[in-house]
């Protein structure tokens, strides 16, 4: 797939395209059960070295597993996982060269913030006056230098989580795991930490997996998205290519908003594939289609803001119909136009406010044109 | 002005009880500690005469002195008993930790669904008398009691070995009788542990041995103290137990307080050794006050 990178050029990095790299995490078939619950069903996944990788789904899905079969907390009832050259499945926690960053930071509340950093050093007989040093080089990397000799119960919740984390990096593991690490922050200080942890991940160069079900999160600091459904994975990919190119309806649904409509594919041109889905509506025109054949049922997706509103029929538009605006939803930056098509189906377009509110051009009940270019959706199954 | 008084009640009430139940007997004990030993009911002089009012308050306070204090540090019995109390609670206290830390440790990691029933079993004892428990004890560790004939029987030994009347009756007496005093705080540190906190621990590079020196033990502290003090303060003073299980060289205080009392009928020097058996309890007990204050600093 040719598109543009989401993410600056300077920091492009594809090694999952290279067919020479060796991944440095490879789950192989791997199947968890607990009792008779599947939480993880014949997963095969690749995690290169250097990725800021993301297991994106809803709860429930198997996420908080994945990591901890990564951990050593549990073993796979099926399958492999291997880290660079070595089955891991059965060793010990303690053995790993993986450190995990716990949901509820697990920070140990009778040793102060230093202690809680040197823990994991201490444990590897590191000499005394390295530890001083680590431990000093790893609070200021979340700058956190004056607040060394505190307990964790002396800090506030985003400072808990910047002990967390200088803890899990101190040991420069060759994975590092966190798990919805930031869930507890609210939403700018999680904004700003998110480029922070990013920042992190590029200066000393590990390997990040990150969970969490906030999807916008996983798109600004992944590289590479798993999405995840009942213990199985249903797409990886990057953030661009899961937004712009989900591979079902499942995927297109879980991540931002999207219309769908379902329909007939029915005539083949040289421009594209042609949707019927409608008495009376002109044919949804798409030419950026996959090898699909006509005569087959199919469903066709678009995200809101690829959808223009305009009071005028745009005339030299690819693809437009006509509705009746039954909802506004007004989210300051954006808008969301709810419109009713003539055959019921209830169409969302997204705009965003460049006008004050007071000014806004459409108004319930308006009479609307719905556009957009051939090249804006795609078709799923 | 009503709820001033109501507020006066609720916070008179338990003083009230204290002085009542605690101040005054301690009062009376303490001028029964000055008085002399002689031979009359009560054993002792002087005693107060109410009828002779102000005079007669003044003639006993007269009559006073501290010379059964004095006699306390001549006598070499009482301060031996003292120690030796001291002795037989401290070595009690460390064996019912040593017992109780695995019991309420495996409670604490029992599904959860059984934990109620595991505490319910831990306080049954006290459905049956004290007095009666330790009684049995008898027929159990006597030399034809169930223990020996099961030693024998096994073939461990040869013959009965004799535990009755003897210190290590009484460690086992003390470890059975307090064990749930120790259980029950140990288990509500336990129980509170974070179970993440362990995987962290391991993550970062511990065995699940190491992982519990490091973090278990130091964060389940408040309930090792807590549950040490339980043991050890009631422990001291404790009668019934070296009495009965006890031999005859087994000195603690208790039995020492209850032979003056009853065998030599000198109540001034009982009194006064129960003073002073009184005085040395509140050491420990104001260090538990303190720990327990500070354990509650801490979870806030
Ligand atoms: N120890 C266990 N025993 C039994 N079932 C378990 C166990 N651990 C997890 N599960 C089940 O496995 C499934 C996946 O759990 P997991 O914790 O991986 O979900 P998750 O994706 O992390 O969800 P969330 O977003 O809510 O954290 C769940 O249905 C859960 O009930
Ligand atoms: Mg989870």
């Amino acid at each position: 797939m040719n598109i543009s990178p989401a993410k600056k050029p300077s920091t492009k990095f594809l090694p999952w395209e290279d067919p020479k790299q060796e991944p440095l995490v490879r789950f192989g078939n791997v199947t968890k059960r607990f009792g008779s619950f599947t939480a993880i069903d014949n997963v095969s996944l690749d995690i290169y070295e250097k990725e800021f990788f993301a297991l994106l789904g809803p709860s429930g899905c198997g996420k908080t597993t994945m990591m901890r079969m990564l951990a050593g907390f549990e073993t796979p009832s099926e399958g492999t996982i291997s880290l660079g050259d070595d089955d891991i499945g059965s060793v010990p926690p303690y053995k790993r060269p993986v450190n995990m960053m716990f949901q509820s930071y697990a920070l140990f509340p009778h040793m102060s913030v230093e202690a809680n950093v040197a823990f994991g050093l201490k444990q590897d007989k590191w000499p005394k006056n390295l530890i001083k040093e680590r431990v000093e080089e790893m609070l200021s990397l979340v700058q956190l230098e004056q607040f060394a000799k505190r307990k964790p119960h002396q800090l506030s919740g985003g400072q808990r989580q910047r002990v967390a984390l200088a803890r899990s990096l101190a040991k420069k593991p060759k994975l590092l795991l966190l798990d919805e690490p930031l869930g507890a922050l609210d939403k700018k200080l999680r904004e700003q930490t998110q480029f922070e942890l990013m920042d992190i991940q590029e200066k000393l160069g590990m390997t990040f997996v990150i969970v969490t079900h906030d999807q916008e999160e996983a798109m600004t600091v992944a590289s590479r998205i798993a999405v995840m459904d009942h213990g199985k994975i249903i797409q990886v990919a990057t953030p661009e290519v899961i937004y712009e190119y989900p591979n079902c309806r499942y995927v297109a649904d879980f991540i931002g908003d999207v219309n769908v409509i379902e329909g007939r594919l029915n005539s083949r041109t040289d421009s594209g594939i042609k949707l019927s889905w409608a008495e009376g509506q002109n044919d949804i025109s798409i030419s950026n289609n996959t090898e699909r054949s006509a005569d087959e049922n199919a469903c066709f997706a678009i995200r809101p803001e690829k959808v223009h509103v305009t009071h005028e029929e745009p005339l030299d538009a690819d693809n437009r119909i006509q509705g009746e605006i039954h909802d506004i939803a007004y989210t300051g930056n954006l808008s969301t136009y709810y419109v009713k098509l003539s055959n019921g189906i209830i169409f969302k377009a997204q705009e965003s406010n460049r006008r004050r509110l007071a000014n806004r051009e459409f108004t319930w009940e308006d009479k609307v044109w719905l556009s957009w270019r051939n090249t804006a959706g795609i078709l799923l199954d | 002005m009503d709820r001033k008084f109501g507020r006066f009640l609720l916070i008179g009430l338990p003083y009230f009880w204290l002085l009542v139940l605690f101040l005054v007997p301690f009062g009376i004990v303490f001028k029964i500690s000055l008085s002399d030993v002689a031979i009359a009911i009560p054993p002792y002089t002087p005693t107060f005469d109410l009828s002779a009012g102000w005079e007669g308050l003044k003639s006993l306070i007269s009559g006073l002195d501290f010379e059964n204090y004095i006699w306390l540090t001549e006598d070499d019995i009482y301060w031996k008993s003292y120690l030796s109390s001291l002795r037989i609670a401290g070595i009690s206290t460390i064996l019912t930790l040593l017992v109780g830390y695995p019991l309420a440790y495996s409670m604490a990691k029992a599904p959860s669904e059984w934990r109620p029933t595991l505490l319910m079993l831990i306080i049954l004892p006290f459905w049956t008398s004290f007095l009666i428990r330790v009684y049995a004890w008898i027929g159990i560790l006597k030399t034809e009691g169930l223990l020996n004939q099961l030693l024998m029987f096994v073939g461990v030994v040869d013959e009965p070995l004799q535990i009755l009347n003897t210190d290590t009756a009484v460690y086992i007496g003390i470890v059975y009788s307090y064990l749930p005093f120790m259980v029950l705080p140990l288990y509500s540190a336990l129980e509170k542990l974070d179970g993440s906190l362990l995987e962290a621990a391991q993550d970062l590079g511990c065995t699940s041995i190491e992982a519990f020196w490091k973090v278990t033990f130091p964060l389940s502290m408040p309930g090792v103290i807590a549950g040490s003090f339980l043991v050890f303060i009631p422990a001291i003073g404790e009668f019934v137990i070296p009495d009965l299980l006890g031999g005859s060289d087994t000195k603690m205080i208790g039995k020492t307080l209850w032979a003056e009392f009853f065998s030599n009928r000198d109540w001034p020097v009982a009194s006064a050794v129960a003073v002073l058996l009184l005085l040395l309890l509140i050491i420990p007990i104001v260090l538990f006050q303190n720990q327990q204050e500070r354990a509650q600093e801490a979870e806030k």
